[in-house]
């Protein structure tokens, strides 16, 4: 397998003078792991931060500003406070599953963290299927969802779930096709030869109709997949309490809380992977600067993390059968037909190059 | 056609609300609603129509114009209003009238539906704006609204 481990080797190499090579190469790993781990759980509790701050602002308001400087620290705070509750739950709950929930969908999300090229190195595990790896990996999320709603013992929790299942098997597959008419320009499923393709032009400008076509459809449908307004009949709040986690308390429903903000980066991330050139800076400006790709990078993810604020707080929920029709007859056909067009762009080379 | 008249009727109106909340991002520095409590009190300025608590005004000579015809008491859905009054002699006509010795309001009763002063004929009694009526003690709560030693307006009841 072509795998090859850019900050990995870094870390390895610096550990090799230490220890022996097999030990070094773990170690290297947990190392790794840890790192990813502490970033993404600030970065985080400052994407909740954030969507506060820009709701508050969507809505006329001022939003959390009293903990620490300009409210910065709120969200730390609000995580203490939930280290710091007691984990309830139903009598009747299946206590293990009820427990391996909240690991299924976070460990899910952070998984997907590990192929995004932040910067030409900064890439934890460049595999050669990145995008397949992605598709196949966020869909495990939702068994998290289905364990969770299940397990609860809670019919509102139950309801919730099935709605996330019925809306994530529907929408995966806009996901996925969307970003399949992407790969049919970069002939590469691994992100940094995709990367790489976008030296001559991010690819919505490459492929111009059908590249923005197919990423309103991913915009649309990454949203369905994260569960969030005006998706959100999985906890819709109005008619299921809190939907799937509504038993849930503490860290566990912490892990939830988390996990739903991390899958918005991820799908903005893959956004900005896909279409919008990654760590790549508009026209090379910064090309001799390579650690500056991960400004660009986190730039481009926060832009369209902001998109899906504005979504959030500006739509109204669909309901469940509109759900139904907007995946199913819209996005589907639209979709298809889409792919097709792209086929025939990238046959005649009407791709746009610099 | 209509399945593609519906997508472009779609994506404009996501694209007018989006362009509507757009707006009000881009202004909200300016135009935020919130009050910050405790910090601007000194600055805090409640608007005209805010119910807080009922009051009677007082003119400079210690006179309010409430004759005592208990409408209000009688007006008010949950009592919480009484009138004591008594009876005595007017100085100018000579004959024996109605005033009041104590108009009581109960803070903690009132609901704030403002029929009292609906009812009230000579508009002895209004709204004041004071919202801070938190004590520790629920009988501060029981108000005579008529100052000590003040008495009703001359010719308030023609
Ligand atoms: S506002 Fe309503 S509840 Fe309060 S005293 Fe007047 S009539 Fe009674
Ligand atoms: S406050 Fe008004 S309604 Fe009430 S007793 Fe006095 S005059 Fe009558």
């Amino acid at each position: 397998m072509n795998i090859s481990l850019n900050i990995t080797e870094t870390i390895q190499e610096w550990l090799i003078g230490m220890m022996p090579e097999g030990a070094a190469s773990i170690v290297a790993m947990v190392a790794v792991a840890l790192i990813y781990l502490i970033i993404f759980a600030v970065a985080g509790l400052y994407l909740v931060l954030l969507e506060r701050r820009v709701a508050a602002w969507f809505q006329l308001r001022i939003g959390p500003n009293r903990v620490g400087p300009l409210g910065l620290l709120q969200t730390m705070a609000d995580a203490l406070k939930l280290v710091s509750k007691e984990l309830t739950g139903t009598i009747k709950a299946d206590k293990f599953l009820y427990n391996l929930a909240p690991y299924f969908v976070i460990v899910s999300s952070l998984m997907a963290l590990a192929v995004f090229p932040f910067t030409k190195e900064f890439q934890a595990f460049d595999i050669n299927i990145g995008i397949f790896f992605l598709i196949a990996i966020s869909s495990v999320g939702v068994i998290g969802i289905l364990l969770g709603g299940w397990s609860s013992n809670n019919k509102f929790a139950l309801i919730g779930a099935m709605r996330s299942g019925v809306q994530t098997i529907s929408y995966e597959l806009s996901v996925g096709l969307s970003l399949l008419t992407m790969v049919v320009i970069t002939g590469s499923l691994q992100l940094s030869e995709i990367v790489e393709v976008q030296k001559q032009g991010w690819l919505i400008l490459q492929g111009h109709v059908p590249a923005i076509i197919a990423f309103m459809v991913y915009m649309i449908a990454g949203t369905a997949e994260t569960n969030r307004a005006p998706f959100d009949m999985v906890e819709a709040e109005s008619e299921l309490g809190a939907g799937f986690h509504t038993e849930y308390s503490g860290m566990k429903f912490a892990y939830f809380f988390l996990a739903e903000f991390i899958n918005m980066f991820i799908i903005a991330a893959v956004a900005t992977t896909v279409f919008f050139g990654a760590w790549l800076s508009p026209f090379g400006i910064t090309e001799s600067i390579p650690w500056l790709g991960a400004f660009w990078f986190l730039g481009k993810t926060l832009v369209l993390v902001f998109l899906m604020m504005w979504f959030r707080w500006t739509f109204p929920r669909l309901r469940v059968d509109q759900l139904l029709t907007l995946e199913w007859k819209y996005l589907l056909p639209i979709n298809l037909v889409n792919l097709v067009i792209m086929a025939i762009i990238v046959w005649l080379n009407l791709t746009i190059k610099f | 056609m209509s399945y593609f008249s519906n997508i472009y009727n779609g994506i404009k109106t996501l694209l007018t609300g989006m362009s509507v909340t757009g707006k009000y991002f881009l202004t909200s520095r300016k135009g935020a609603i919130t009050q910050q409590y405790p910090d601007n009190r000194d600055t805090l300025k409640m608007f005209e129509r805010f119910r807080g608590e009922v009051v009677m005004p007082h003119d400079e000579n210690n006179e309010h114009q409430c004759t005592g015809c208990q409408k209000c008491e009688l007006a008010c859905p949950n009592g919480s209003i009484e009138i004591i009054w008594d009876r005595g002699i007017d100085e100018t006509t000579g004959k024996k009238k109605k005033f009041i010795d104590k108009h009581i309001y109960h803070l903690g009763l009132c609901t704030m539906c403002g029929l009292c002063i609906e009812a009230c004929p000579t508009d002895a009694i209004v709204w004041a704006p004071n919202f801070e009526n938190s004590t520790y003690d629920r009988t501060q709560l029981t108000k005579v609204l008529n100052r000590p030693d003040s008495k009703v307006k001359a010719g308030i009841e023609d």
